[in-house]
């Protein structure tokens, strides 16, 4: 048989001949199946690029100039920071903020709760789901009116029923120290809703079999919610505390509708704060700087999030 | 699925194209005007402006564009810059001059010179002025004073205070009775500066307020003391509403509808929500009362006005605009429509009572402040603004409120 190549002839592979980007047609193909996953990333990883990463380092490279918003730019290296860090305004920001971190905190504790109270068939249970989920479809701003009228310390709902049993309500209602209080329990209303949605559907997709199981070895009350309840609750805990902690660092607005950061500042909270010095102060850099400390704080909680999240894809 | 990519990159690629296409213009005279009029009375008023202006030009094609205005304040940093249009509208005083020194204004003194502004609109003439250059014209002002109910006064039989003897008086005799005498919402913080400017401006003088609010004169000068220490004394004295830190100067308006309070410190834009509520056959107006006979008066009267971008494409037609606008007739319609008061004194007198009373109280005024956060650079406003607030709250803080507010204004203006 001669050793001339024959096209009729197929238990013989052809020769690979043709080149493509000096990759004989074999090489080419394992190339492209491992750039695939490549190209198929490309656009989110574009839109990641231009829309996240690139602006938070843009941030950080404004938060070392002085700069009005237009007009030009002027390096001034740590500056901003070593203002910020003298700054009576940025100290009440970040203690606020940290009373926020720690009070909504509150709500994953009090959407499990509802949740287990809501827990059961009776008739009529989906309609008052429907009535406790509301809450969290509302629009914050709604929200941040209702509640100030409902605080208002002259017609408000909250000093009328009060008043009914003749206590004065006003001191919790007007007071500086208890205004932030004020804010983050409006904030509760929501995100107790929220993670009472979360809980729900953990409790729908329990294993029965353990619960069962449980009941037959006749755990009682305490150590049936405790030790079998809950511990199958724990990526719903997980998300309830993460997102409740990313919302609360970054609570804008309700402060914006509820106090706009006063009495005097009282309120403030970093993400408000950065806000005003940035387009109502026309000082670019140094809201920058304040928007800079703000990511590395949530930088923290968020490596906390993924570190538990690829561990659990392990 | 690179072909697809393909395609939405030369999709992208077109639609950039179009936006930028819309950008280069023919040759036809054109005049872009941006405007922060959008509640629906100054919104109506200024689009019936422009129609007047094109029936008379009607080889111009004029874009108008219109912002929210609360939008448009951040907005105007934008397109002053980036995307000129040919007028825009905006605030005198510092808010301009801000602007100004930015260069992205043009000096349109030319125009005053060629209508003879410097005539017709001497009132607001300093307002504008930069120098020897001037930047914008008026199309608008409104009074500030003393708002209250006419029937409460006559209740108690009081009469209107001239000076602050008086003043006392009056409100002394309501707290007697029960009323509190001022009503303020200093929520939003500018109303707390609106009595700053008046005890200021009475006691020390328009001069003294404005090397003040340029941050030329220290907030421990013991020139202020004075202000301060009236200011205590009303506060101290339960002359202002209770609580007056949780509420939005709307909302204030509520102990006066009631009849709990009987003067509001505000301007002329509240007199709607007074005809709503039903209330305005009794409800009057009076100057804020003299402090100080020997001081000339000035009054608060925030001006609104046209300015031309330093990167403006249709100067003539923007100057064609303008002049138009501030006629007499047109602007005494414009101002009727959107309860301002016309800034060229040769237009018809207001038939309104409360823009009357205006017109006579600015028409008499030896100078005119723009306010407290027009006067002065906007950090240094919101730093101010929030001591005076934390000031009628606590007034026993005032040293430490007003080493705060120095503080600020060194870090600011140094």
């Amino acid at each position: 048989m001669s050793k001339e190549y024959n096209p009729q002839n197929t238990t013989e592979a052809p020769p690979l001949t043709k080149k493509i980007f000096g990759m004989n047609e074999y090489q080419w193909m394992t190339f492209r199946q491992k750039m695939s996953p490549l190209f198929f990333l490309a656009p989110a990883l574009t839109l990641f690029c231009i829309f996240v990463l690139f602006p938070i380092f843009q941030s950080i490279w404004i938060s070392f100039t002085s700069w009005n918003g237009f007009g030009a730019m002027e390096w001034v290296g740590l500056k901003n920071y070593q203002d910020l860090f003298v700054d009576p305004a940025f100290y009440t920001s970040l203690i606020n903020n940290a009373l926020w971190l720690v009070l909504t905190l509150f709500a994953p504790v009090l959407g499990l709760i509802i949740a287990l109270f809501l827990n059961q068939q009776v008739f009529g249970i989906k309609i008052v789901k429907s009535l406790f989920f509301l809450p969290f479809v509302i629009n914050l701003v709604v929200i941040g009116l209702i509640f100030s009228w409902f605080y208002n310390p002259d017609l408000g709902l909250l000093v009328t029923i009060f008043e009914v049993f003749n206590v004065d309500i006003s001191p919790f209602l007007t007071n500086e120290n208890t205004a932030t209080v004020r804010v983050i329990l409006a904030s509760l209303w929501p995100q107790t809703a929220y993670c009472m949605i979360l809980y729900l559907t953990g409790l729908a997709s329990m294993n029965a079999e353990v619960v069962e199981a449980a009941r037959i070895d006749g755990a009682d009350k305490g150590s049936m919610l405790f030790r079998v309840i809950i511990p199958q609750l724990r990526s719903a805990t997980f998300i309830a505390t993460v997102v409740t902690i990313v919302g609360a660092l970054r609570s804008f607005d309700l402060i914006s509708i509820m106090t706009a950061g006063g009495p005097f500042g009282k309120t403030n909270v970093l993400a408000y704060f950065m806000y005003q010095e940035a387009i109502f102060n026309f000082k670019m850099g140094y809201g920058a700087s304040i928007a800079v400390i703000l990511l590395l704080f949530m930088l923290v909680f968020i490596s906390l999030f993924l570190r538990v999240i690829v561990k659990g894809e392990r | 699925m690179s072909k697809k990519i393909t395609f939405v990159f030369f999709l992208l690629l077109f639609l950039g194209g179009l936006i930028f296409a819309e950008g280069s213009s023919e040759e036809q005279r054109e005049l872009v005007i941006n405007s922060n009029l959008s509640d629906p009375a100054p919104k109506a008023a200024f689009n019936a402006l422009v129609d007047g202006f094109k029936a008379e030009y009607p080889d111009i094609e004029v874009t108008l564009n219109e912002f929210d205005h609360e939008a448009y304040k951040t907005a105007i940093r934008n397109f002053l810059g980036s995307n000129p249009p040919d007028v825009a509208l905006w605030f005198a005083g510092n808010r301009m001059r801000f602007f100004v020194e930015q260069g992205l204004l043009m000096d349109i003194s030319d125009l005053w010179e060629e209508e003879d502004f410097y005539d017709s609109m001497a009132s607001t003439r300093s307002a504008f002025a930069v120098g020897d250059e001037m930047y914008g014209v008026p199309w608008g002002y409104y009074q500030w004073g003393v708002y209250y109910r006419s029937d409460i006064f006559d209740e108690y039989g009081l009469e209107v205070p001239t000076n602050f003897d008086e003043l006392t008086n009056v409100a002394d005799t309501l707290v007697e009775n029960g009323v509190t005498p001022f009503t303020i919402g200093t929520k939003f913080l500018w109303t707390a500066a609106g009595w700053f400017d008046y005890l200021n401006l009475r006691i020390n003088g328009y001069d003294f307020h404005m090397e003040l609010t340029e941050g030329k004169i220290s907030y421990l000068d013991e020139r202020l003391d004075a202000v301060f220490d009236v200011w205590a004394e009303m506060l101290n004295a339960g002359y202002f509403l209770e609580n007056h830190e949780a509420y939005s100067w709307q909302e204030a308006q509520a102990p006066l509808i009631n009849g709990e309070a009987a003067m509001y410190l505000i301007g002329n834009f509240m007199i709607p929500d007074m005809e709503r509520a039903g209330i305005v056959d009794d409800v009057d107006f009076f100057q804020f009362p003299i402090y100080d006979q020997s001081l000339p008066v000035s009054e608060d009267a925030p001006t609104e006005a046209y300015i031309v971008p330093s990167g403006a494409q249709n100067v003539e037609e923007a100057k064609l605009f303008i002049a138009y606008a501030s006629r007499p007739d047109v602007l005494a319609d414009f101002a009727d429509a959107t309860g301002n008061i016309s800034p060229n004194k040769y237009s018809r007198k207001p038939t309104d009572r409360f823009i009357l009373q205006g017109f006579n109280l600015l028409g008499s005024a030896d100078s005119l402040a723009q306010f407290y956060d027009r006067d002065t650079s906007p950090e240094m406003a919101a730093k101010g603004m929030e001591g005076f607030q934390e000031f009628m709250v606590y007034p026993e803080r005032e040293a430490e409120v007003r080493a705060r507010i120095e503080e600020e204004r060194q870090r600011i203006f140094f």
